[in-house]
Formats: structure tokens, sequence, C-alpha cells
């Protein structure tokens, strides 16, 4: 896993500075191909600009943290990951993103069967009202007519989420039925059940209770043997337990990106050093 | 001191100022209550609800034709408002942002400002001048012309109580957005879209201007659209211009019963909205 951790690349062109791990290092053998490429990804609300040139790697199977305080873009930088930003009225994104080192922001890509392979789970928990437990979680295949045992995914998820111990006797019970750190596993498990490769999370913990958080981080560590996630989150602790990598946002830039272990205890860069330390945000 | 006894006096004077305001607002609906059943339920009787009119002096008799005719109509023009209404309702909470939006809307807001004996001149052009001849399509049509602009503003409120979070939450997994519209987001505002279309329908079967000179009037049971045909409005209409004691009575008659069958549309609509509003929180 450690080797992993080269890929994560800094490569802020905005502004040219000697960087510590600034320098793509020599491909060693066990250079890993990134999951996913951010190169000069730029993106706008209307006149706004949210996200400033922003570029990074992320390594298959492993966890990046995005931190910083709000309104920085982290959550924006997210959005542009699986195209969910560009439906906002006026929203629009540039640069190159790259999954697998296919691009994903071409017009020739539908956004719809990219969002199969990443998936997003949300800051609030939001399942189908109208659905019952399984339906839920059945969902995406449902709805895109998947076919395959959907009673064997629904129970294979709900166990990868850890949810199935507590909702396997009530399956067709009202998804609203669940507490509310029930609900958010049940998102996760209704994301995994389209088998996407990348999960996305925006502050998937930030509307639970402490005893529920710790339950979605202790599943972070699980998923990321088989996922490769993208974690945004305000809290800093979350960062540091879930993540491998951690990239600071602030006013749109991407100020730095690293080793979660560098970027919490030897930045190298001031404002990061400010932020995690507690001076501001 | 002094100011709070001050404020406590001001409070006590619009706690019964609005008080007071509330009992002379339903001074009105008590008496018209009273009025109505105080002459009405003498009359009433369950051959009431199934006899033909009966010829001045003659006793017996009742509005049998009226209440099939006024439900026959009334399907007829939801037959007609529904597709149409609902439709457009579900295009301007999912499109109606745009340029096309502003057309819709501003259309719907003007035939719903139309008065409805316009619309019944309308529909006698439309329909009866063509046919020569009174009918109840031409009633169905002056109601559905009546119910679309309702339908259309009512379906569009429910539709955008529904949180977009879920609409996020089903394209995330790769759900195209016209399925998601269809499957996630109309399931889960069906219980207020039939409130809406319930409201309709019971605003419908209170009109009278549109079916004066439309549908007319038909002292026999029908139900072939292309004769005229009787409606409990029209019946009650032309009871109480009568000069003869005996149909005034029947005229107080037929108003309670279509206060009752209103009131009970109303309170079904009110009973389904308030369970589903209850569930999709």
């Amino acid at each position: 896993m450690i080797s992993s951790l080269e890929t994560a690349i800094p490569m802020n062109s905005f502004e040219e500075r000697p960087h510590e791990s600034g320098r793509r290092p020599a491909a060693g053998p066990r250079a890993v191909q990134p999951k996913l490429t951010v190169r000069g990804l730029n993106a706008w609300y209307g006149k706004n600009r949210a996200l400033h040139d922003v570029n990074l790697t992320v390594a298959p199977r492993s966890v990046m943290a995005a931190i910083g305080p709000s309104g920085c873009g982290k959550s924006t930088f997210l959005r542009c990951l699986n195209r969910m930003h560009e439906l906002i009225p006026g929203a629009r994104a540039e640069g190159t993103l790259l999954l697998d080192g296919k691009d994903l922001l071409g017009r020739d890509v539908d956004p719809v069967s990219l969002r199969r392979r990443v998936g997003m789970v949300f800051q609030r928990p939001n399942p189908f009202p109208t659905m019952s437990i399984r339906d839920n979680v059945a969902a995406g295949l449902k709805l895109n007519r998947v076919g395959g045992n959907h009673d064997e995914i629904v129970e294979r998820t709900l166990r990868q989420s850890a949810l199935w111990e507590e909702v396997k006797d009530r399956l067709g019970a009202s998804a609203l039925s669940l507490s509310g750190g029930q609900q958010q596993r049940l998102c996760i498990a209704r994301a995994l059940a389209v088998e996407p490769e990348v999960l996305l999370m925006d502050e998937p913990a930030s509307a639970l209770d402490p005893i529920a958080t710790a339950k979605i981080e202790d599943l972070i560590h699980e998923l990321k043997e088989r996922y490769t996630i993208v974690i945004v989150t305000h809290n800093m602790q979350q960062a540091g337990r879930v993540s491998d990598h951690t990239a600071f946002f602030y006013m749109g830039d991407l100020v730095e990106v690293g080793p979660t272990e560098k970027i919490f205890t030897n930045p190298s860069e001031k404002r990061t050093e400010d932020y995690v330390t507690g001076k501001f945000g | 001191m002094n100011s709070l006894r001050w404020r406590g006096c001001v409070n006590a004077f619009w706690t019964v100022a609005s008080g007071a305001g509330v009992l002379v607002a339903l001074v009105p609906l008590a008496s018209l209550l009273w009025l109505v059943v105080s002459r009405g339920a003498k009359g009433l009787s369950a051959s009431f609800f199934v006899s033909l009119p009966t010829p001045v002096g003659e006793p017996g008799g009742g509005v049998g034709n009226a209440i099939v005719g006024t439900f026959f109509m009334v399907g007829l023009a939801s037959l007609m408002a529904l597709p149409v209404g609902v439709g457009a309702g579900v295009y301007l909470a999912e499109k109606g942002n745009g340029p096309g939006g502003r057309v819709v809307r501003f259309t719907a807001e003007v035939l719903a400002g139309v008065p409805s004996i316009v619309i019944g001149i309308v529909a006698y052009g439309l329909i009866v001048a063509q046919m020569k001849r009174f009918s109840a399509l031409a009633g169905g049509v002056a109601l559905a012309l009546l119910m679309i602009p309702s339908l259309a503003r009512s379906t569009e409120d429910f539709i955008r109580l529904v949180p977009p979070a879920l609409r996020e939450a089903s394209l995330a997994l790769g759900v195209p957005g016209w399925k998601t519209s269809l499957r996630v987001i109309i399931p889960t505002a069906l219980g207020g879209i039939v409130t809406a279309v319930l409201l309709a329908v019971a605003r419908a079967a209170g009109e009278t201007a549109p079916l004066l000179f439309t549908a007319l009037n038909n002292q026999y049971w029908n139900t072939d659209p292309s004769q005229p045909t009787a409606s409990l409005t029209v019946q009650i209409y032309n009871y109480a211009i009568s000069p003869y004691e005996d149909w005034h009575s029947k005229a107080w008659t037929a108003a309670l019963v279509l206060l009752m069958l209103v009131g009970l549309l109303n309170l079904m609509a009110r009973f389904l909205s308030r369970n589903r509003m209850a569930g999709a929180r």
C-alpha cells in the first residue's frame, strides 16, 4: 500500500514551486496506473469560478480525502468526477479527467453510463421513500434493467455495508423506518449494488452521530480493498483516520496533495499547515 | 416591569382580536351549511338519489339522472384533462425553467383566469355549434378546459416538493433523467398528484356556467356523449329559477347532495395528502 502513495502527485501548474514530492518519481517496477487522473480541471457556476486548474491522481484501491474550509471547492471537485456538477443550471467543467486512462469529460462520453462506474454517496442519507429496503438496494439494478440474482446482490452489498444483520428480517419494510445511520449505510449498499469502480463520498458522516460515524469509517477501511474511494470531509480527524492521501483545497485551489501522514504532520505549504493545525477554517 | 405588563396587554388584545376574526370568517361558512342542510334535509330520501325528476306538483322524484350526468361529464373531462394537465405539470416541474416552461406557465395562468362562463361559450363554439346539438361531450370539454390549468399548477407544486436529493441519488446510480422522473420522482409525488386530481374533480363537479349551454339538461337518463345531459348544478339552477315552491325545495335538496359530494372529495383529498406527505418527509 505504501508504494502506491507515490502515485499521488501534486501537479499544481498554477504555481511553480519546489515541492518535496512534486516531481514524478522514476517509474519503478511497481508503479501503478492511477485509477483517476485529473489535469487542469476548472469548474464554474455561471461566471463564478469554483475550481482553478486542479491536478492530481488517485491510485486504485486507495482512499483520497479532500479537506478544506466551506466553499473551498472540494465538493465541486467531487461532483466533477461523476459529472453531477454539470447538472446544476449554469454549471460547467473543463479540463482532463481520466478514468483508467480514458477521458471522461469528452462530448462523446455518456455521463449516464459513467455514473454506473463512479458511484456516489451524499451528505444526507437519501433513500427512496416509496421503496422498501430491498428495492432501495436493488434500485440501480432495477431502473437500469440489469439482470442477475437481485436477492443475492442485495444480501452481498448489505453485508458489505455492515447493515445485513440489522435488516435481514425486514427487507420489505420502508427504507424510512431505518435510523439515519442505517439509512446512510443503505445508501452505500445502493451505490455498491451497481458495482462501481470508484466510490465518491460527499461528507457521508456529517449528518450522523459518533457511533454511526465510526461504523461508516470502519466500512470505508473495508471497502478500499475493492474500490477506489474519494471522500470529502469537514472533519480533519476523519480524514486522518480513513484516508491514504489527502488533498487540501482552499478558495478553489488545490493547495497541496500528498500522503495523509505528511499533510497532517509535515505539510509543504504554509496554508495547509495553518488549516490542519486549526489556525483558520 | 411596566413594559412587561404592557406587552401582556398587547398580547391579550391581539389574541382576542384574531380569535374574533376567525369567528367572523366562520359565520358565512356556518350559515351556508346551516341554510342548505335545514332547507334541503327534509327532501332527502333514498329515492331522491335514484329517481328521475317529476313534473311540478307530482310528489316524489329526484335527481338520479343529474347525479349520473355529473359523474359522467366529470369523468369525460378527467379523461381529457388528466393526461394534459398532469403532463404539463410534470413538464413545468422538470423543464419549466427555460423559455418553453415560461410559455406553458403563462398559458396556464391565463387559462386559469378565464371566467368559467367564457369557457362555456368556447366549448359551445367549438363543439355545440359544429355538432348542432347540446351534448355531454361539449360539457366534458368545457370542464376539462377548466381543470387543466389547476391540475398543471398543483402537479408542478407537488413534484417540486420532492427533495432534489432523491433525483441526485437516482442520477448518481446511472439512471437516465427521464427514467428518474418516471420511476422515482413521480411515484414519490403521487399522493400529492392524486390530491390535486381530486380537488380538480371536486371543482369541476361544482361548476354550472360551463354546462349551461354545452350539456344543457335532460329529464331522462343519458350516458350517450352526443346527447344533452343533466347535471346536478344545472338541475339546481333550473329548479331555483322556476316559480314553483315544490321545485325550490328540490333545489335545496339537490344543493345538499352536491355539497356532500364535493365535501367528500375534498375530505378524501385532505386525508390522502396528509398521509402521503407524512411519508415523504
